[in-house]
C-alpha cells in the first residue's frame, strides 16, 4: 500500500471511520516501505516493533473513545541523526554503526504523544555534512523522481521517503539547507523552523547554532501540522524559544495585499530551467494578489565563506566525542592512546567529515581564530540585519532554493567546492535563523522537481506557510 | 633529582607566584544536567546522556550553581559581570566524555577581587584576576581492576560536576603566603556554604604559576606551571621546592624553561609535564548551546542579601565588639561553625572573654581529646554559657567550674543541676568564711607570725588551707581579703 495518496487527515478519517486500525495501516505501511526500499535506499532501519506499539496506543485510546492525538496513526520516517531510544541511530556514519541511544528527543516524544507512528530512521550524510547524500557510509540515495540521481542532502532519505510513498511524513535536520534541498530534489515540502522553535535535544549536533529539525510533508498543510507537534519551549535545550506556538494549520489561502521580496542577488544569472519554474511562480504569486517587488540582501556573497567556517568551527567540536573511548566504533589496531584516537576517528569517519573537522579545527586555532571565526560570526550578523531590514519592506521572500535541480549521483563528488556552492541560495536563511521552506513548484523540462524557498522574519511560520499553502492549491489546481 | 639552590641563594631571588584553585560547588545536581553530585556512589551510576556526553544531548545551566558561584564572587570582592559567555575548550582525554570542556574564557562570570591575607602579623592584599564556572571531568582509574596492567577504566560520576576557578594576580611571594591565600579562600567558601572544600575528595584543587627573579628586578622570570598541589602541605613543599630549584637553575647559568610541572609528594620534586612547545591549543569558542549568562542587578541583590558574615569582617567585629585580641579571634572565626559557638557561648554566659577562654582552653582541649569537630561538641554552647554566667555571677568559682565541666560531659546534665546536686555552690557567707579563717588562723601559727613580720606572701599559703578547709567552695579573693583583714 503506497502511502503516497495519504495525508494526517485522511488517515485520521479512516481510524475514526474504522476503515483501518492504526495497527492495520502501519502493518501494510511497513510490509510497503520494506518492499519498495531497495530501490532508493532511503531507509537504514525500520523499526517495527516500535511502531506497533504506537499504532496499539493510537487503536486503545479510540477504542475508549478518547482524542487519539494530532498524528494518530501516521507513518513518519525519521532522519538517523535524531536519537530515538532502543533503534539504531548511525548519523549515516561508520563511527556509529552499532549504536543504540538510550533516550528519545524531545520531537519523537512530541510526535508518539500525539500518536505519530515512527516506522524508521532514514539515510543521510554522515553527521549531516553534505548535499546530495553520497556521503553516507551506508551508501546513497536514488531520487525516487530520477533514480540515476541524488536526492539532495544531508537529509536525503527522509525527502525520498515522502517523495515515494513509504512515510507520510519525516522529520529532517537542516543546517545549511539540508531540508529545503532535498525537498526541492525529490518534489515534496521541507520546513526549516525559525532557530529554537523545535527543540534539538536528540538531534546530534553538527553546528549546534545553526541546526534545526524540520518536517518533510507532501503538502504544506501537513508539514505545518507536523511542526505544530514539534513546536514550543523545551526545558531540555537552552536555546529553544518560549515564544507561543500559533496554530500553523489556520491558513487563510488569502494572499491579497502581501509584499513579497525577490532579492535580486538570488536571481540575477538565474537564466536556468530552475529560473523559469521560479519566475513562472512569481508571477503565480502576483496573480493571487502579492505585490512583488525587488530588494537587496547585500551580504548574500559572503554567505557560503561565513557558513563554512562557523559549521565546521562548531562541527570540530562537536564531533570530538567521537574518539574510540565509549560508543563508538573503536579501531582494533591501536595500542596507545593516541592512536586509539587518531586510528579511531580515521577509520570511523568519511572523507566529508575529515574534511570539516580539519577546516574547522584550523579556523579556532591559536592566531587564527580573529581572522576567521570572529569576522565570520560579524558576517553573520550583517546577513542577519539585511534580512531584518528586508522584512520591513515584504512580508515574505521569494527565492530559488538551488541553482540546479538534481544532480546524477556522483557528478559532484570530487568537486567540494561545487557541492558546496549548490547552498548558496539555503545557507543565508541558516545564517540568519529565520524560517524558510522549499515548496514543490513543478518540474523542469527534464522531468526533475524545482523547489520554490518562501523565507519569513524570526517566528513568523504562519505567513510562510500561508504563502506557500496558496501557492500550492493554485499550481495544483 | 636536580640539584637545588641554597638558602643563601634563594634570599638573593623573589619568588613571583599565582594561584589557580578550582572548587567545587556545593550543588545538589550537576551543573548542566539533573544527576547528584555526590561522591562515592558505584562507578557511572551517577549519569545521564548530557553528562556521559551521549550524541544529541545538550546542557542547561544549574541556576543553584549560578548563585553559588555569584556568593563567591562577592565574597572575594570581585566585579560579578552582567553578561558572562561560556566557551568550549576542546581537547582529548578519555574521561572527558564530550571532547571539550564548558568553561568560561574571555568574558568571565566575575573579575578585578582581592583578598586579605595575614602573615606573621602583616596583612596583605592578593588580587583575584577572575572568577569563572566550569564542568569537571570524570575519573580515569588506571589501578585496581584486574587487567589495569592493560586497561584504564573511566568513571563519569563526576563529569559535569560545577567548579569554580578562581585565577589570582601574581602578588604571592612566599610559600607562606600562598598558604594563607589558600587557607582564607577555604574559610570564605566553608562560610558560604559555596564548597565543603574537602580536599581529599577533590572538592579544592590547587594548581601555582611560579617564577623567580633576582630582588629589584622589574621583569617577571620566566614561569612554569605547578599542578598537583592537593593539600596544604603538598603545596607550600612544592613552592619551595619548585623555587629553590628554579633559583638553583638560574645561578648555574641556565635558564628556567616555560612548561608544565608536575609536583611528586613521595619524591618531594616537581617533574616536568609538557613543554610549552606542546602546549594544548585549546581553540576556545563561545559555547553555542549555552546563551549568556545575564545576571540583573536584583538578583544579584537579592543574592547578596542572603550571605553571611563573612570571616574577616567577623574577626574585625570579634575584636571590636568584644574586646578579643587579634589572635583569639582568628581561632574563634576559623570555622563558621566555632565562631558560631563562641557567639552562642557569648550569649548566654554574657562574658566575652571568659567565653573566649573556656572555647580555646578547656572545650577545645576536650574537643582535641575526643576527636571532635566542634560541630559535634559534647557540650553545647548554651550549656557551656550557663557555666560561664554561673562564675561571673559569683554561684561558682573557677576551681568548682573545672570541676562541673567533666561532669557536664558525662552527665549530659547542665551545671546548675549539678552545682546544686554536688553542692559545689561557693561559700559566699561571710560568717561561715569567718568561722574558716579563725580556724586557719590558729591551725598555723608559724605562718601567721611570719605573715605579720613582713612576710607578704605567705597568704598565698594560708589562702590555700582556707581553700581546702572550704573544699574549693570559697571564693579565693574573697577569702584573701578577709584573710589580710583579720590579720
Amino acid at each position: 500500500m503506497s502511502l503516497a495518496g495519504h495525508t494526517i487527515d485522511s488517515i485520521r478519517a479512516g481510524l475514526l471511520a474504522k476503515k483501518f486500525s492504526a495497527q492495520e495501516f502501519t502493518r501494510q505501511a511497513l510490509a510497503h516501505a520494506e518492499a519498495e526500499n531497495p530501490k532508493t535506499n532511503a531507509y537504514l532501519t525500520f523499526a517495527p516493533e516500535r511502531a506497533l506499539n504506537a499504532a496499539r496506543a493510537v487503536d486503545a485510546k479510540i477504542a475508549k473513545g478518547e482524542d487519539p492525538g494530532a498524528l494518530a496513526g501516521v507513518p513518519i520516517a525519521v532522519k538517523d541523526v535524531i536519537v530515538t531510544r532502543g533503534v539504531k541511530t548511525t548519523c549515516g556514519s561508520k563511527m556509529l554503526a552499532n549504536y543504540v541511544p538510550p533516550y528519545d528527543a524531545t520531537a519523537i516524544i512530541r510526535i508518539e504523544e500525539a500518536g505519530g507512528v515512527i516506522l524508521g530512521k532514514t539515510n543521510c550524510d554522515e553527521f549531516a555534512m553534505g548535499s546530495s547524500n553520497e556521503n553516507s557510509a551506508f551508501g546513497p540515495v536514488r531520487n525516487p523522481a530520477a533514480l540515476d540521481r541524488v536526492p539532495g542532502g544531508s537529509s536525503g532519505g527522509s525527502a525520498a521517503v515522502v517523495a515515494q510513498g513509504t512515510a507520510v511524513l519525516s522529520l529532517g535536520s537542516d543546517t545549511g539547507g539540508s531540508i529545503r534541498q532535498p525537498a526541492s530534489f525529490c518534489g515534496v515540502a521541507g520546513v526549516t523552523p525559525t532557530y529554537g522553535r523545535v527543540s534539538r535535544y536528540g538531534l546530534t549536533a553538527f553546528a549546534s547554532s545553526l541546526d534545526h529539525i524540520g518536517p518533510f510533508a507532501r503538502t504544506v498543510r501537513d508539514s505545518a501540522r507536523l511542526l505544530q507537534v514539534m513546536a514550543g519551549r523545551d526545558e531540555k535545550d537552552a536555546t529553544s524559544a518560549f515564544a507561543p506556538v500559533p496554530d500553523y494549520a489556520a491558513l487563510s489561502g488569502d494572499l491579497r495585499g502581501m509584499k513579497i521580496g525577490m532579492p535580486r542577488e538570488y536571481f540575477d544569472g538565474l537564466a536556468s530551467d530552475t529560473g523559469d519554474r521560479i519566475m513562472a511562480a512569481v508571477d503565480m504569486l502576483k496573480n493571487l494578489g502579492c505585490e512583488v517587488r525587488d530588494i537587496h540582501l547585500p551580504h548574500t556573497p559572503y554567505a557560503v565563506a561565513c557558513y563554512y567556517i562557523i559549521a565546521t568551527a562548531e562541527a570540530s567540536a562537536n564531533l570530538a566525542r567521537y574518539d574510540g573511548v565509549r560508543y563508538t566504533t573503536r579501531s582494533s589496531n591501536a595500542h596507545t592512546l593516541s592512536e586509539m584516537y587518531r586510528l579511531s576517528r580515521d577509520e570511523g569517519f568519511g572523507d566529508e567529515c575529515k574534511r570539516r573537522i580539519m577546516l574547522g579545527t584550523y579556523v579556532l586555532s591559536h592566531g587564527y581564530y580573529d581572522a576567521y571565526y570572529v569576522k565570520a560570526q560579524k558576517v553573520r550578523g550583517l546577513i542577519t540585519r539585511d534580512f531584518a531590514q528586508a522584512f520591513e519592506q515584504v512580508d515574505a521572500i521569494v527565492a530559488p532554493v538551488s541553482p540546479f535541480p538534481a544532480f546524477r549521483i556522483g557528478e559532484k563528488m570530487n568537486d567540494p567546492v561545487s557541492m558546496y556552492l549548490s547552498d548558496i541560495y539555503t545557507i543565508t536563511g541558516s545564517l540568519a535563523g529565520i524560517p524558510c521552506m522549499s515548496v514543490p513548484c513543478g518540474v523542469t523540462p527534464g522531468g526533475l522537481p524545482v523547489g520554490l524557498q518562501i523565507l519569513t522574519k524570526h517566528f513568523n511560520e504562519m505567513a510562510m506557510f500561508r504563502v506557500a499553502e496558496a501557492y500550492e492549491r493554485a499550481s495544483t489546481n | 633529582m636536580e640539584a637545588l639552590a641554597t638558602p643563601e641563594m634563594i634570599a638573593k631571588y623573589e619568588p613571583v607566584i599565582g594561584l589557580e584553585v578550582h572548587v567545587q560547588l556545593a550543588t545538589n545536581t550537576k551543573i548542566f544536567c539533573g544527576c547528584p553530585t555526590g561522591f562515592g556512589a558505584a562507578p557511572n551510576s551517577n549519569v545521564c546522556p548530557v553528562c556521559l556526553g551521549l550524541p544529541g544531548a545538550l546542557p542547561v545551566l544549574n541556576r543553584q550553581a549560578v548563585e553559588l558561584a555569584i556568593e563567591a564572587s562577592l565574597a572575594l570582592n570581585c566585579t560579578v559581570n552582567s553578561k558572562s559567555i561560556f566557551a568550549r575548550k576542546n581537547y582529548f582525554y578519555p574521561d572527558l566524555p564530550k571532547g571539550y570542556q564548558i568553561s568560561q574564557f574571555d568574558q568571565p562570570l566575575a573579575e578585578h577581587g582581592f583578598v586579605e591575607v595575614s602573615v606573621r602579623g602583616e596583612t596583605k592584599r592578593i588580587g583575584v584576576t577572575r572568577v569563572h564556572m566550569e564542568d569537571d571531568a570524570g575519573k580515569s582509574l588506571h589501578e585496581g581492576f584486574k587487567d589495569s596492567d592493560r586497561y584504564t577504566y573511566v568513571d563519569l560520576n563526576r563529569s559535569g560536576t560545577p567548579l569554580i576557578e578562581i585565577v589570582s594576580e601574581p602578588d604571592i611571594r612566599t610559600s607562606d603566603e600562598a598558604h594563607a591565600y589558600l587557607t582564607e579562600i577555604k574559610q570564605v567558601m566553608q562560610y558560604l556554604g559555596v564548597s565543603t572544600c574537602d580536599m581529599e575528595k577533590g572538592q579544592l584543587r590547587c594548581d601555582a604559576n611560579v617564577s623567580v627573579r633576582l630582588k629589584g628586578a622589574e621583569k617577571f622570570g620566566t614561569k612554569a606551571e605547578v599542578k598537583n598541589l592537593n593539600s596544604f602541605r603538598f603545596l607550600k613543599m612544592a613552592l619551595d621546592h619548585e623555587i629553590a630549584r628554579q633559583v638553583a637553575l638560574l645561578e648555574s647559568g641556565g635558564r628556567v624553561v616555560q612548561e608544565t610541572r608536575l609536583y611528586d609528594p613521595d619524591a618531594d620534586e616537581t617533574i616536568s609535564m609538557r613543554s610549552k612547545e606542546s602546549a594544548h591549543d585549546y581553540r576556545y569558542f563561545p559555547e553555542p548551546d549555552l546563551a549568556p549568562l545575564r545576571i540583573s542587578e536584583v538578583w544579584m541583590a537579592r543574592i547578596r542579601e542572603r550571605m553571611p558574615e563573612l570571616p574577616a569582617s567577623r574577626r574585625q567585629r570579634f575584636i571590636e565588639s568584644y574586646g578579643l585580641r587579634e589572635y583569639d579571634a582568628h581561632v574563634l572565626t576559623a570555622t563558621r561553625p566555632m565562631s558560631e559557638y563562641f557567639e552562642a557561648v557569648v550569649a548566654a554566659s554574657g562574658d566575652a572573654r571568659a567565653a573566649a577562654n573556656w572555647v580555646m582552653g578547656d572545650l577545645a582541649a576536650l574537643l582535641k581529646q575526643e576527636g571532635k569537630e566542634i560541630e559535634d561538641s559534647p557540650i553545647a554552647a548554651e550549656r557551656l554559657g550557663q557555666l560561664v554566667k554561673l562564675i561571673g555571677e559569683g554561684k561558682i568559682n573557677g576551681k568548682l567550674a573545672k570541676d562541673i565541666f567533666p561532669k557536664m560531659v558525662e552527665t549530659g546534665d547542665d551545671p546548675d543541676t549539678i552545682m546544686r546536686r554536688e553542692g559545689l555552690t561557693a561559700i559566699s557567707d561571710e560568717g561561715a568564711l569567718g568561722k574558716i579563717i579563725d580556724e586557719v588562723i590558729a591551725a598555723n601559727p608559724k605562718q601567721v607570725e611570719q605573715y605579720k613580720s613582713g612576710k607578704q606572701q605567705v597568704i598565698g599559703f594560708l589562702v590555700g588551707q582556707a581553700m581546702k578547709a572550704s573544699r574549693g567552695q570559697a571564693d579565693p579573693a574573697t577569702m584573701n581579703r578577709m584573710l589580710k583583714d583579720k590579720l
